[in-house]
């Protein structure tokens, strides 16, 4: 990975962003990497959590919002059980997807994810309760894969694990204001 | 023991087996489940990922609605929606300034008054294992299984709290109370894949091959969840983890509910295996064959 | 009364500020001044023989310097009207610079404070008293709290200037932790050899008493004056009648744990440590010894031929009076079971550092050999992981333990050095090699005993078949990592003694959040502590090396050995005194110093005609705090030099 830093960059403070924002104190992290160590999806991960933390420190913001890592975090919190410098970085990767999504920055080759969390969120904001044909038709739709699962959907239909109808939930509207009102 | 349920979606569709179970046990034990009118989805991960506030809105409506029914003490089931509102919670009790935002996208004030509490932290710590002991009816030794608690249900831990972080150890408790064998194997907290079941199959088959393999390495005929997202990465997916593996796993992934339920002597078929994908009625036959005490009926027999 | 005033231009750090002329001038038209002059540099050579010139040509009988802080300069202007002849508590000084020059920016405003601040000082010095020093005698005696190597080295320096030193050690034998280790960074030195001739010299030294399975009881006193009580544990082994021939131990049928080898071997239940204990005298462990337990067996009486077993032996407690305490008391290992992530402590193949040197040491449990303590097999993958519980604010010290680094590189070293196909894996984050010849020593390990240092924590460490299966991460290189080891050893910190807090309330010497004892100046007072008498040395203070211990050492014995020469220590008469005609004996003085400076005593009331009991200061143990002036209903305690009608005198001139 070929990169180069200019000073601006560095001085681009950052991490005192997301301290206010979010409460995180970055610039503690000496990168003892014990996140990385016990991160179960680093196999998959284009940089390790240490290595995305090390970046906010370095002002690399357009490098860590497009990764794919951010994406690909599980929220499983071990890093934040285990960092020593008490430092949530499951919190703080929450940030960057949130700051990725409103600054529309999509990663490369990972769009399955970001698509995912937007189509389940539709899906409640019209329902009120998750309705999982639909989501999984939509996302199969959107994805491009529009035969994946199609093994198990006949077994989840047949012992009625997923239905055909959507859940009925009376106040749908009451629901739609929260979206709204959160800025959905 | 009265409390105001929440199911959270999966319960009502692919996890419905821990629905039914849940209430089950409820019901066999006197504990009164009052499920919250309309309510709705917490948000789960796809929330907190994408937006803060909503992803606190959400649960909180649904505390909110607990307690115009009077209720201040509210069940979970499922891990996720657990976590989400006890983080809900603790969002709702500290964060002033933010606070007031979320009372306005609900258009009601809340300071965290209803508490939340996982129903395996109930039965164990407050029904109290030695009175579960008490009620078991149904023997099922020769039972080994291995007790998952996955990431949701202890992390983490200022705010799940009932559970040591590292190595939990209620489920296993329990399973031994009701004569059920525990295994001791050190997968009991690994990430499943979670969220990534639609988006990233590959990634969740991947883990879900290392938890199944460590759990069979470990002499487990079963693994024990707390977890519909759990059940369901390592049940519904077991098919492709030995396709694309070329292993031949076939160990039934079981709700802790459905486990204790037998043991407190409830039919078999109301506790919902004929949901599982990888089916554990020929396990569970065997367990009470072996022991020619009582019989676990299935679906076929009169 | 012929006040004389001198005002100091500091160069340009008064004057650029403070118009210093004006203020002189201003302060000559007070009553009672009878001279108020400038001069550039007043602490100069020059400048105090303008104050003593003025002095014998004006007759001054006091004087008031309108300079710095006094802390810089007051025993210099005090040791001047000495010289002067002017009673060196007849002076007062104005600090017109750091509570004016320095931190003032608008000339007139500042002159101005300047003439109230001096004002202030004149009106003061009008009602000093002439003060006398006061000495205390002390006691040529020094205690050392502790045997390990920083209290063997105090002792033998203490010693060799010809007084007397008596160390208490709490184990039965003293070497402390120094003893258990096989070799020494960055020599290779074998620890008990270089180690046991300090011991040996300490034991037969003329000089030198050393108290063994004995711990302090009570301290009281102050310096040169500390009367301390010594518990003798009961050994249950006559010293002066056992010639350590073994015997006993030999004949023991209890096997125990041995803590010495960090439960990894066994002892008996009469024993000595280890074969180069001194004394080399056993002792016996009454909580599992049969006589004691059971009251069965007593082989080790009926074969010693000395006779000198004795099982009614009491604990015996001694008093003894010392001038000077050095505490030695050294430091102990974290204790990693917080680490749920490192299995809480379970694992039998997750070792310390201190098990690990016991197996290196070829007269230790496992005869030289680095096994698994599980199974007894050659470990051949080694993991070392380093920083555990250090640098750690979630489960332990937020410090750094200065040795692990090199300690781990060591263990590497002896880890190929005892097992040639062994491979050592070394988890760091930073390696801090700073001593002399440290960084070469870890280089060394890392490019000619194969070491593999892998720069990242390890996350989770669970046992699978029969293996540690370890996983970390490599920050350098981007990956997360999985060794699949035979052993683990974790590089656990030093922290302080599990009592360090109760010694430090016995002696009355501060501690800081980590429970270990504060020094004097964290720069240029390592060695002593704010508590006159005491002094520190060694890993108790904070985490060190054997250097650097040793070094520390030296530093309190001579400490120590500066007080004893002087026979009689002097004391600032800036204390506390009490006036017994208005004193009540109500006792909130008492309870109110820090220092536990005041006692009561019983005087004869002459208008009463009878006895009662009044407060008196200890004038060795005063510091002049003014704790029990500000506490007293009956304002009969003052302090000289600080008196109320001084203060008042204060605050009415301005």
């Amino acid at each position: 990975m070929k990169v180069f830093i200019s000073q601006e960059t560095i001085r681009s403070r950052l991490q005192d962003v997301l301290e206010k924002e979010c409460g995180q104190k970055v610039r503690q992290c000496y990168q003892c990497g014990k996140c990385s160590a016990g991160c179960p999806i680093s196999f998959e991960m284009d940089y390790l959590p240490n290595q995305i933390i090390r970046m906010i420190q370095l002002g690399m913001e357009k490098k860590v919002l497009s990764s794919r890592t951010i994406w690909l975090c599980a929220s499983c919190q071990v890093c934040t059980a285990r960092c020593p410098r008490e430092i949530d970085i499951a919190e703080i990767m929450d940030f960057l997807r949130r700051r990725a999504y409103k600054k529309q920055i999509l990663p490369k080759g990972e769009i399955g994810i970001p698509l995912f969390n937007k189509i389940f969120l539709k899906n409640i904001e019209s329902f009120g309760r998750l309705y999982e044909m639909g989501l999984i038709a939509m996302f199969n739709l959107l994805s491009g894969k529009f035969f994946k699962d199609f093994s198990i959907a006949p077994k989840m239909f047949l012992k009625q694990k997923i239905g055909i109808l959507p859940p009925k939930v009376k106040n749908k509207n009451e629901v739609k204001k929260i979206f709204k009102k959160s800025g959905f | 023991m009265r409390y105001a349920y929440y199911p959270g979606c999966s319960l009502h569709s692919t996890a419905k087996e821990y629905d039914l179970s849940a209430k089950e046990v409820a019901r066999s034990l006197g504990i009164e489940l009052m499920e919250i009118p309309d309510w709705i989805c917490c948000g789960a991960t796809p929330a907190h990922i994408t937006m803060n506030l909503l992803s606190i809105a959400l649960p909180v409506k649904n505390l909110l609605k607990a307690k115009s029914m009077g209720s201040y003490e509210v069940v979970a089931c499922c891990a996720a929606c657990f976590n989400r509102l006890k983080v809900a919670n603790a969002f709702m009790e500290t964060r002033d300034e933010d606070r007031r935002k979320v009372e306005d996208i609900v258009g009601e004030p809340y300071r965290g008054e209803v508490k939340v509490r996982h129903f395996l932290d109930v039965l164990a710590n407050q029904f109290g294992l030695k009175n579960l002991k008490e009620k078991v009816a149904r023997q099922l030794t020769g039972l080994k299984v291995a007790c998952y608690y996955g990431c949701l249900l202890t992390r983490p831990k200022d705010i799940t709290g009932f559970d040591d972080l590292e190595e939990p150890h209620l489920m296993d408790d329990m399973m031994k109370a009701i004569g059920v064998e525990p295994v001791n194997w050190p997968y009991k907290t690994e990430c499943c894949g979670a969220s990534f079941s639609l988006s990233r199959t590959d990634i969740v088959l991947r883990l879900s091959r290392d938890i199944l393999q460590m759990a069979s390495d470990e002499g487990a005929q079963a693994i024990v969840v707390a977890c519909p997202l759990c059940q369901s990465n390592l049940d519904l997916r077991q098919g492709m983890v030995n396709k694309k593996y070329n292993t031949n796993f076939n160990i039934p992934i079981l709700y802790f509910t459905q486990v204790l339920g037998l043991a407190l002597g409830i039919e078999a078929k109301k506790l919902g295996f004929e949901k599982h994908i990888v089916s554990p009625l020929s396990l569970l036959k065997e367990c009470s064959r072996r022991l020619n005490v009582g019989y676990i009926p299935t679906k076929r027999e009169p | 009364m012929k006040i004389g005033v001198f005002v100091c231009h500091c160069g340009t750090n008064i004057s650029a500020t403070v118009d210093v002329e004006e203020a002189a001038a201003a302060i000559g038209k007070l009553q009672n001044v009878k001279l108020s002059v400038t001069y550039r540099y007043m602490c100069s050579a020059p400048g105090q023989e303008l104050i003593k010139k003025a002095v014998r040509e004006e007759s001054l009988d006091r004087i008031v310097i309108a300079s710095c802080s006094p802390a810089l300069h007051e025993k210099t202007f005090r040791k001047c009207a000495e010289e002067a002849g002017i009673n060196p508590y007849l002076i007062e000084i104005a600090n017109i610079r750091e509570h004016c020059s320095w931190v003032h920016k608008e000339k007139k405003e500042a002159t101005r404070k300047a003439i109230e601040l001096v004002k202030i000082a004149v009106a003061k010095v009008a009602r000093n008293k002439p003060l006398k020093k006061t000495y205390v005698p002390i006691e040529k005696k020094v205690l050392i709290i502790g045997g390990g190597i920083s209290g063997v080295q105090s002792a033998i320096d203490i010693s060799f200037a010809k007084y007397p030193a008596v160390i208490v050690e709490r184990e039965p034998s003293i070497g402390g932790k120094m003893a258990q280790f096989d070799k020494t960074f960055p020599t290779l030195d074998c620890a008990a050899c270089i180690l046991t001739p300090k011991m040996v010299t300490v034991s037969q030294n003329k000089y030198v008493t050393i108290h063994t399975y004995s711990e302090i009881e009570s301290v009281t006193g102050h310096v040169g004056d500390f009367t301390v009580k010594i518990r003798k544990k009961a050994r249950s082994v006559d010293l002066d009648k056992c010639t350590g021939c073994g015997a006993c131990f030999a004949k023991c049928p209890v096997k125990v744990d041995s803590e010495f080898d960090m439960r990894l071997g066994k002892r008996k239940a009469i024993y000595v440590p280890f074969p180069q204990a001194v004394p080399n005298v056993p002792v016996i462990d009454r909580e599992h010894c049969l006589w004691f337990q059971k009251q069965t067996c007593g082989a080790c009486k009926k074969i010693c031929p000395f006779g000198a077993i004795n099982y009614e032996m009491p604990d015996e407690i001694i008093e003894e009076k010392f001038g000077a305490i050095i505490v030695a008391t050294g430091f102990t290992q974290f204790d990693h079971s917080v680490y749920g992530e490192y299995g809480y402590g379970k694992y039998k193949d997750v070792i310390t550092g201190l098990h690990f040197e016991r197996m290196a040491n070829s007269s230790g449990p496992t005869g030289g050999r680095i096994i698994r303590p599980s199974d007894g097999k050659e470990a051949q993958d080694v993991v070392f992981i380093q920083c555990v519980g250090s640098r750690d604010e979630q489960k332990g010290v937020p410090y750094c333990s200065r040795v692990c680094c090199m300690y781990t590189a060591k263990h590497a070293l002896l880890l190929k050095e005892h097992n040639k196909d062994a491979q050592a894996y070394v988890f760091y984050i930073d390696i801090r090699a700073a001593g002399k010849n440290y960084e070469e020593f870890v280089k060394k390990v890392q490019d000619e005993y194969g070491a593999i240092y892998l720069r990242g924590r390890v996350s989770r460490i669970f046992e699978k078949k029969g293996k540690l299966i370890v996983r970390g991460a490599d920050t350098l290189s981007g990956s997360q990592i999985e060794i699949k080891a035979d052993l683990v050893v974790l590089a656990t910190g030093l922290i302080a003694q599990g009592d360090a807090v109760e010694l430090a309330q016995m002696l009355h010497i501060p501690y800081d959040q980590n429970k270990l004892f504060t020094e004097a100046h964290p720069k240029l007072a390592p060695a002593e502590t704010i508590t006159s008498g005491i002094f520190l040395t060694g890993a108790c203070q904070s985490p060190k090396d054997i250097p650097d211990t040793v070094a520390t050492a030296s530093a309190a014995s001579v400490k120590a050995l500066g007080l004893l020469i002087q026979g009689e220590l002097e004391r600032e008469p800036l204390i506390a005194k009490v006036n017994t005609d208005l004193c009540s004996g109500c006792k909130a003085c008492v309870i109110a110093c820090p220092f536990r400076a005041i006692e009561m005593k019983e005087i004869e009331d002459k208008k009463l005609k009878r006895k009662r009991n009044a407060a008196q200061v200890i004038e060795g143990v005063c510091t002049g705090c003014g704790n029990c002036t500000a506490v007293c209903r009956m304002a009969a305690i003052d302090l000289e030099g600080f008196s109320d009608k001084q203060i008042m005198g204060e605050i009415e001139a301005l």
